[in-house]
C-alpha cells in the first residue's frame, strides 16, 4: 500500500522503504541523497516511501516480532532491513508511563500517560533520531559525524558515533548546561563551543556545510536531516503500539524547531493510512517556554507566519529562536484542534518537581515545559482532562540540575536516633 | 554601497559554482536586483511571487538576522557581509 501515489524517483542507494526525496512546501522530488533543501524553493525535505502491499495484520505481526528497539520499525523507516545488526545504541521502545497520581492532581478523569525518553541510551528522544541519520551516513559514505546542538543532540552523536565507529566533531551553545557538556564531551570526539546562542550555531554549522572545511562531513540535523527527522516518528508508533494499537485522543509535545511535532503527526497519519490503527480524531498540542515562544506567540495572534525571537529561557534544550518547522506546528495545531501554548520559568521549575513528586519521573526543563503546559491547557479548558492523553518527556533531568538546584537534604543530622527524633522526621 | 554575499551550495549553480560574490545596493533589496543582473534566475530562488522572502530563507547581514531588521529594507553599509542560508530545523 503505498502512501505516496506520485511516480518514485528512482532510489541507488538502500535506505529500506524510502524512496525519494520530497519538498514539503512545492512537491518537487528528487533522488535519495545528502540533500536537505529544495532546489526550487529552499523548502525542507523529507522522505517519500513505498510501504509495499504487505496486509496491515502481517505487518502488525512483524512489527511485534521485532526487536525491543526503534527498529521494530524499520520497515516504516529510511533504513536498510538489515538495521538491526550494524553497532547502533538501539535506542527507543521507552516506557508509556500511567501517570494515575499525575492526573488526579491535575484533575483528570480520562487516562493520562507519560512517554518517558529519558530512557533512551544517552537519556533523551535524540538518540531516536541520530540512528537514522546514522544509517543514512553509511550509505553515502560519510566517517565524520556534527551537529548543532542545544546539548542533548550533541551527547546522542557523541555517543552514537563512538558505537558505530565514526569520527564526531560537534558544535553547541558556549554557555549550555555543565550536565549536557560533559554529556557531550565524555564519549572522545571533538565538542566546540561556540560564542552565541543556538540560532547562532545552527547558522554557523549551515556555512561550515557549503565549505571546504566542512566537506565530506555529515551533519545529522543539517545535510541529513531528512533521515534524521524520520526517528521522531517512532515515538508516535511506540505509543499506538503500546496502547494497543489505538491512537491517543490527545498528544503534548515540546517545540523547539518543531520538528519532533511534525514527524510525531506524520507517523500517526501513516499508521492509520496503514490500517494498523483505527482512523479517529486526535488533538496534537506544542509547548513552548514563555521566553522562547515564537511558535505559541504566532498561534496565539492567529498568524500562520513566525516572528524569530532571542530566546530567554532556562528550557535551554527549547531555545531555538528561530524554529524552521514552527510553521507546520501551527498548520497541525489547528487541523487537529490542539493548540501552542507557554508557561514561565517558574512554572517550568514547579512543573518538574510536581512530574518528580507524583511519578517519580525527573525531567529535564524540556520535560518541565510540557507538564507546565499541560497542567495550563487543562486549567483554561483548552485541553479536555476526560480524554485519554500522552505528554512526552524528551529528556532526562540529571542534565539540568541547576534548574532545581533548591531541591536538596531535608536535615542534616549526627548519626543518633535522637538527632533524628529531634529533627521531627520519626513516624512515632 | 559594495557588499561580499556568500551563496549556499543549493544557488551556486547561478554563480558557477563561485561562493562568494559582490553585488551593489543600499539595501538588501537592492543588493539582490545586483544579484539577479549577475546572475540570472538567483532572485526568484530567494524571493517568492510576491517579491518577499521566501519562508525558509534566512539572510544574514553582518551576522544579524535581517527579519530582525528592516528585512529586504535592511540597509547594506560599504563592506557588509551578507550570508543566504536554507533554514533548519533541529536541536
Amino acid at each position: 500500500m503505498a502512501i505516496d501515489t506520485a511516480a518514485p524517483v528512482t532510489a541507488t542507494v538502500d535506505l529500506g522503504p524510502a524512496t525519494a526525496l520530497s519538498c514539503r512546501e512545492c512537491g518537487t522530488r528528487f533522488p535519495l541523497g545528502p540533500s536537505f533543501a529544495c532546489l526550487e524553493c529552499f523548502g525542507p525535505l523529507e522522505i517519500a516511501y513505498d510501504f509495499g502491499s504487505e496486509g496491515a495484520e502481517e505487518l502488525r505481526k512483524r512489527i511485534e516480532a521485532g526487536p525491543a528497539s526503534i527498529w521494530r520499525y524499520a520497515p516504516l523507516l529510511p533504513v536498510p532491513a538489515d538495521v538491526a545488526t550494524k553497532p547502533n545504541l538501539n535506542p527507543g521502545w521507552t516506557p508509556l508511563v500511567k501517570a494515575d497520581n499525575l492526573g488526579r492532581e491535575l484533575g483528570f478523569t480520562g487516562q493520562l500517560h507519560i512517554k518517558d525518553d529519558s530512557g533512551n541510551p544517552t537519556h533523551s528522544f535524540k538518540d531516536r533520531v541520530v540512528a537514522c541519520a546514522i544509517e543514512a551516513a553509511r550509505v553515502f559514505g560519510y566517517t565524520t559525524l556534527s551537529c548543532s546542538s542545544t546539548g542533548n543532540l550533541a551527547g546522542a552523536v557523541g555517543a552514537a558515533a563512538a558505537r558505530a565507529g565514526f569520527r564526531s566533531c560537534v558544535f553547541i551553545p558556549h554557555d549550555l548546561e555543565q550536565g549536557k557538556v560533559v554529556m557531550a564531551g565524555v564519549y572522545g570526539g571533538e565538542l566546540v563551543g561556540i560564542e552565541g546562542n543556538y540560532d547562532d550555531v545552527n547558522r554557523f554549522c549551515s556555512e561550515l556545510i557549503g565549505d571546504p572545511a566542512g566537506e565530506g562531513w555529515g551533519f545529522v540535523n543539517v545535510n541529513l536531516r531528512p533521515y534524521y527527522g524520520e526517528g521522531s516518528k517512532t515515538l508516535a508508533y511506540e505509543i499506538c503500539e503500546q496502547l494497543g494499537w489505538r491512537l491517543p485522543e490527545q498528544i503534548v509535545i515540546p517545540v523547539a524547531s518543531g520538528s519532533q511535532l511534525t514527524k510525531i503527526d506524520k507517523g500517526l497519519q501513516e499508521l492509520i493510512k496503514l490500517g494498523l490503527v483505527e482512523d479517529r480524531p486526535y488533538r496534537i498540542f506544542g509547548a513552548q517556554a514563555e521566553g522562547c515562544s515564537p511558535v505559541s506567540a504566532a498561534y496565539k495572534a492567529g498568524h500562520d507566519v513566525i516572528r524569530p525571537v532571542k530566546p530567554d529561557t532556562i528550557a535551554k534544550s527549547l531555545a531555538i529562536g528561530n524554529p524552521a518547522d514552527g510553521p507546520y506546528v501551527l498548520d497541525i495545531a489547528r487541523r487537529t484542534g490542539g493548540a501552542v501554548e507557554d508557561v514561565t520559568d517558574v512554572e517550568v521549575v514547579a512543573a518538574i518537581r510536581l512530574l518528580a513528586r507524583t511519578e517519580g519521573i525527573f525531567a529535564e526543563t524540556a520535560g518541565g515545559v510540557t507538564v507546565g503546559v499541560l497542567k495550563k491547557l487543562v486549567e483554561t479548558g483548552q485541553l479536555d482532562p476526560s480524554k485519554e492523553t500522552v505528554a512526552i518527556n524528551t529528556g532526562d533531568g540529571l542534565k539540568t540540575l541547576d534548574a532545581v538546584s533548591e531541591a536538596g537534604m531535608t536535615a542534616v543530622i549526627r548519626p543518633t536516633l535522637d538527632a533524628f527524633r529531634g529533627a521531627g522526621l520519626a513516624s512515632a | 554601497m559594495s557588499a561580499n554575499v556568500r551563496i549556499p551550495t543549493i544557488l551556486r549553480t547561478y554563480t558557477g559554482g563561485v561562493s562568494e560574490v559582490p553585488a551593489e545596493g543600499a539595501t538588501l533589496g537592492e543588493v539582490i536586483a545586483d544579484l539577479e543582473r549577475n546572475h540570472a534566475g538567483i532572485a526568484a530562488r530567494i524571493l517568492d511571487d510576491t517579491g518577499k522572502l521566501r519562508r525558509f530563507v534566512n539572510v544574514y547581514v553582518n551576522d544579524d538576522d535581517v527579519r530582525f531588521a528592516e528585512g529586504l529594507e535592511t540597509e547594506i553599509k560599504d563592506g557588509a557581509n551578507i550570508s543566504i542560508i536554507p533554514a533548519v530545523a533541529g536541536g
